[in-house]
């Protein structure tokens, strides 16, 4: 095609050509909403019109092939109309309630559970790991695979004291940002990138290569009369931006690569203000296709968050409730020197009061 | 069928429970396309060696662009020569994630055509992904999108793909259109967000009230959250109707309220707005009784970024209240006079919230041209450090 002809920066298509009508017709006139069972959600006009949602997880890696299927549904159901969450979940947008049951049922003959609304778990917001990325600690999809595949009671039901959000991300970079959820998982490197000091000179540019580390770790050196750098390694927290600019900087590492586990964040203003995640455990190894040791910590803490936090709590306004020392006892999970912060800032963080439980 | 794709017997456990399966996606596209059939082999490898067998990408895109495309290599191109490039589209989304069935079929059929089949949907940025292309592919890729009326979004020191919840389409809460308002930024700044120019990334999140349904606070430079001003709208009979069948109004409103403004006598809520701090939690619980005030608008708050590189932060109230009408004109000032004076002060992978903390907040409120007011902080500060500026009169 000509350069001429050639369109940019049209920029994304008009979200109102997409709109069911009946969504056009009450657009910023709706009166209220009921979730109507689990998944199942009405929304009611000031014109009384009613609008049925039913919401569907997916893993958020979709196949062509599944999209098509969606497409079909949305047709038979739904006038072709369909929107997605941000958790990864697919919407159905219906105005005939009858036809709910049968959607369900396609939807759960094709493998997609009907849920994720009100007190529940939703879908875990999660990043790419070894299916796309370059610096990932850990896979994405199969540790949230793993821990869906076993809290998902809480996902087609509503019975948890408040909303509880997992997310995942495979390395300090936090593409998801999860370090605001009730529960986030997050993979890291343990260990400073091994230098390839033969390739080094070839595939990077030393000063891009220096500046790249936020801690300043990496200097230039020269190695075997090669310029080259050299790293720090004290001053290394292992976040892989190194290897980002740099692919001779190897920061993946099979043996100390793991997870880690952050716990009580959350980003809606309601009661509490918003939160970060604070470390509950600070490293499990990989222990791949099925993750057993991170699955069983995180059904842990769901477990006694479930079992003991106040209606409308989310876990952490239940934790800021009972104290940190009551959860780490009642999760049984142990408390180290990681758990304490030493970054800058580092003592706003201890407690300095007398006020504590014996 | 199934023979010709490769064994892969750790994934298949991953095919087993009830969650769907991500691998059973991989194998649905793998049927009928090798990228994907690639894919399967070098991640079974992944999961037999616990490593990335992904090289970072180096520069790739389309023509003009300086971002919306992540280049990807395989670190092992002799045994997965199919994915031995792999680069990701980011598909600018429609506002809301709002499709109709043709529409989702027109974009399967692109790509269909120049890639593996495999996408996400969608980015936790709020692109449509499309996973897995070769070099030669990106450019008539590109052509079939923009023929059907989609572009690319943000990557690199740019604006990023601004996102949205679902607002006024199917929300009682939201206070302005966050569909609109997200649709019509993405327009004005087509070319910030295809040609890097800034620092580092900037991203804009619209929610429209404060539950923040696309975590905005957490994930946005400028978090756009929909708020009220008066009264919150109180159906009493609604309310009754709702401790008829079984809320327990004081445990579950009253004493849950941050800032214990509610009381109920057993018959009729009296909130003493003047005190609510517009939570949300409220209208939460009562829904149909309870519905955020008339005269509504949207807090400003700026600088939330994941950890990378000064540690994690939250964004910070930067206007308590500005009206979100079209076309946005004080949103659009605000924004740009953050970018010109970050653009020509801000280090290189720096991201605004951190050149705040460095430069200062009264520092940068001064160059951008705002008024320092009691909502920016949590407290005034709490040590004497104060560096007082020199008086200007002195010179005159
Ligand atoms: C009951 C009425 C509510 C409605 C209709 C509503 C609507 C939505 C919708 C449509 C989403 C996207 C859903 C998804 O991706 O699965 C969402 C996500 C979310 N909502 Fe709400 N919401 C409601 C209440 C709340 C409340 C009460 C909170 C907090 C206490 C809250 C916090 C969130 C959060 C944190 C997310 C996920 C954001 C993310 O990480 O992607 N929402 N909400
Ligand atoms: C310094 C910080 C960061 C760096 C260096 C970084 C780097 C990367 C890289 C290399 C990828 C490509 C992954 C792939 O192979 O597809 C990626 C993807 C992505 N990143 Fe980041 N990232 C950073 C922070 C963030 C944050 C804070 C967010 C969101 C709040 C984010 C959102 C995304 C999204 C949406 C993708 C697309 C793939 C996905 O959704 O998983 N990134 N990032
Ligand atoms: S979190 Fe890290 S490893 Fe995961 S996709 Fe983002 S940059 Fe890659
Ligand atoms: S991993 Fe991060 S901290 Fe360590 S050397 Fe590389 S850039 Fe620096
Ligand atoms: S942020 Fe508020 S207005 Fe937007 S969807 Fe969530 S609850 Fe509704
Ligand atoms: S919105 Fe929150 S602060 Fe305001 S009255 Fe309701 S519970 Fe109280």
């Amino acid at each position: 095609m000509a350069v001429a002809d050639r369109k940019t920066d049209i920029g994304p298509p008009d979200f109102r050509q997409f709109l069911p009508p009946i969504i056009k017709k009450n657009y910023g006139k709706w009166a209220y909403h009921e979730i109507l069972e689990p998944g199942v959600m009405v929304h009611v006009g000031e014109s009384g019109d009613q609008l049925y949602t039913v919401r569907a997880g997916t893993p958020r890696l979709l196949s062509t092939v599944t999209i098509r299927q969606f497409a079909e549904l949305a047709d038979k159901y739904c006038g072709g109309h369909l929107r997605w969450t941000s958790r990864h979940n697919v919407e159905f947008l219906l105005t005939d309630k009858s036809k709910i049951p049968a959607l369900k049922k396609e939807l759960h003959e094709i493998g997609f559970p009907v849920g994720g609304t009100g007190n529940a778990i939703s879908s875990i917001v999660h990043t790419q790991g070894w299916v796309h990325c370059h610096s990932s600690a850990t896979d994405a999809s199969g540790v949230v695979k793993a821990i869906m595949d076993e809290v998902y009671p809480h996902f087609v039901n509503m019975d948890l004291p408040a909303k509880l959000r997992i997310a995942f991300a495979c390395c300090l970079n936090m593409c998801g940002a999860v370090h605001c959820s009730d529960i986030a998982v997050l993979g890291v490197h343990t260990k400073a990138p091994i230098i390839d000091h033969e390739n080094l000179p070839k595939l990077c540019e030393i000063p891009t290569l220096v500046a790249s580390c936020p801690t300043g770790a990496i200097r230039p050196a020269t190695v075997d009369g090669k310029q080259s750098v050299e790293v720090e390694e004290a001053q290394c927290m292992f976040c892989g931006n190194c290897y980002t600019v740099c692919p001779a900087m190897q920061i993946n590492n099979a043996d100390a690569d793991g997870i880690s586990i952050w716990v009580g964040g959350k980003v809606s203003n309601a009661r509490h203000e918003p939160m970060f995640s604070k470390l509950a455990i600070p490293f499990i190894p990989n222990n791949p296709p099925r993750w057993p040791e991170v699955v069983e910590a995180v059904v842990k803490i769901v477990k006694v968050y479930a079992e003991n936090a106040r209606k409308h709590e989310r876990m952490g306004e239940w934790i800021e409730r009972i104290g940190w020392p009551r959860f780490f006892k009642m999760t049984d999970i142990p408390f180290t020197k990681y758990h304490i912060d030493d970054f800058r800032h580092a003592g706003e963080t201890y407690k300095r009061s007398t006020q504590l439980k014996h | 069928m199934s023979e010709k794709l490769r064994s892969t017997p750790l994934l298949d456990e991953l095919e087993k429970g009830p969650w769907p399966s991500f691998v059973k996606e991989i194998k649905k596209s793998a049927e009928t396309n090798t990228m994907a059939e690639g894919t399967l082999g070098q991640l079974e490898r992944s999961y037999m060696d616990k490593i990335s067998h992904w090289k970072h990408g180096g520069l790739v895109g389309v023509m003009g662009y300086g971002g919306g495309v992540i280049g990807r290599y395989s670190d092992l191109p002799e045994e997965f020569p199919e994915v031995a490039a792999f680069h990701t589209y980011r598909v600018n989304q429609p506002s809301g994630w709002f499709y109709t069935s043709d529409v989702l079929r027109t974009l399967c059929d692109i790509w269909e055509r120049h890639g593996s089949g495999l996408t996400n949907m969608h980015g936790s940025t709020g692109d449509i992904i499309f996973l897995g292309s070769t070099t030669e592919a990106l450019e008539p890729c590109f052509a079939d999108l923009t023929a059907n009326g989609f572009d690319l979004g943000g990557s690199g020191s740019d604006v990023r793909t601004p996102s949205c919840c679902v607002g006024p389409a199917r929300c009682e809460w939201a206070c302005y259109d966050t569909l609109d308002a997200c649709n019509d930024i993405t327009h004005s700044y087509q070319d910030e967000l295809h040609r890097p120019a800034f620092p580092y990334k900037y991203k804009f999140k619209f929610a429209g009230c404060p539950n923040d349904c696309v975590a905005s606070v957490a994930r946005s430079d400028m978090s756009i959250i929909g708020t009220w001003k008066d009264d919150i709208q109180v159906d009493q009979a609604k309310v009754q109707e709702y401790a008829a069948n079984g809320v327990d109004i004081e445990a579950e409103i009253c004493r849950l309220c941050p800032t214990k403004c509610i009381k109920w006598d057993g018959k009729s809520l009296d909130i003493d707005n003047a005190e609510c701090v517009k939570c949300m939690h409220c209208i939460n619980v009562m829904p149909k009784a309870l519905r955020p005030g008339k005269e509504r608008g949207a807090t400003i708050l700026i600088g939330a970024k994941a950890p990378i590189i000064g540690g994690a932060l939250l964004s910070a109230v930067f206007v308590p209240f500005l009206e979100m009408e079209p076309p946005y004109e004080d949103l659009k000032e605000l924004a740009e006079a953050i970018w010109d004076f970050w653009g020509e002060y801000g280090k290189n992978r720096e991201r605004v919230g951190e050149f705040i903390q460095r430069v200062g907040l009264g520092n940068f409120l001064d160059e951008i041209g705002l008024e320092p007011v009691p909502e920016m902080v949590a407290h005034p500060r709490s040590n004497p450090y104060i560096f007082f500026e020199e008086e200007l009169e002195e010179d005159e």
